[in-house]
């Protein structure tokens, strides 16, 4: 059974036009640690992947993977990079439904062009960020 | 999440991983989540809710510019 309805797709769909070049979901699934969790996951990335030909996934297995994991710093499952021409340092642990879904959208389009919609004041304060910064967004699919 | 992703893009200092808080729960517990979205910077700058982008910039400018 799909995830997405009809209407979900219609309405992605029309987002993923939006897309300015090619995106790579890479997806890190563990069955033996959240077999439920990864497999919906999976599901719901391929589901995406199908609206748009811009879109390419690839799952794996953290625990077989392993040196892509550590590149990516990915430790936990279900997990999700979102790369554009790069990576850009995106990252959904867990099952990106609800309000976290349009964020998924949201992302893919902002990698896939490399250009933030953010003001010209942000952008040059970020320019000139002296060190790293981790920034962890919780949240609850309603 | 959206100006955190929009921000990662802008740098490449910049990390965003959004975390679904009920399938991470000792994440969760670990940065003692009590209502969302709460947004966690380097550990150590802090907030619940959305803020607009200037004052979410000034919260990440405070977190990269803390005393380690």
């Amino acid at each position: 059974m799909s995830i997405l309805t009809e209407r979900d797709r219609q309405a992605v769909r029309a987002e993923l036009a939006k897309l300015g070049g090619p995106v790579k979901l890479v997806v890190f699934s563990q069955s033996l640690v959240a077999a439920d969790l990864c497999r919906e996951n999976e599901q719901l990335v391929r589901e995406v992947a199908e609206l748009s030909e811009q879109v390419s996934v690839e799952v794996l297995n953290p625990a077989i993977d392993r040196d892509r994991a550590d590149a990516y710093g990915v430790d936990q499952v279900p997990a999700m990079v979102v790369e554009g021409a790069r990576d850009y340092g995106i990252r959904f642990l867990g099952v990106p439904s609800g309000y976290e879904f349009s964020n998924l959208i949201d992302a893919m389009i902002v990698v896939s062009t490399g250009e933030p919609e953010l003001s010209d004041t942000t952008k040059s304060s970020l320019t000139g960020l002296a060190g790293d910064v981790d920034i962890k967004v919780f949240s609850t699919p309603t | 999440m959206r100006l955190a992703q929009h921000m990662a893009v802008a740098s490449d200092r910049v990390r965003a991983t959004a975390i679904e808080a009920t399938e991470f729960p000792d994440l969760s517990r670990a940065y003692r989540v009590m209502a969302v979205p709460k947004i966690v910077i380097n550990d150590r700058v802090q907030f619940e809710g959305a803020l607009p982008e200037s004052d979410f910039l000034a919260k990440v400018l405070e977190a990269a510019s803390a005393v380690h």
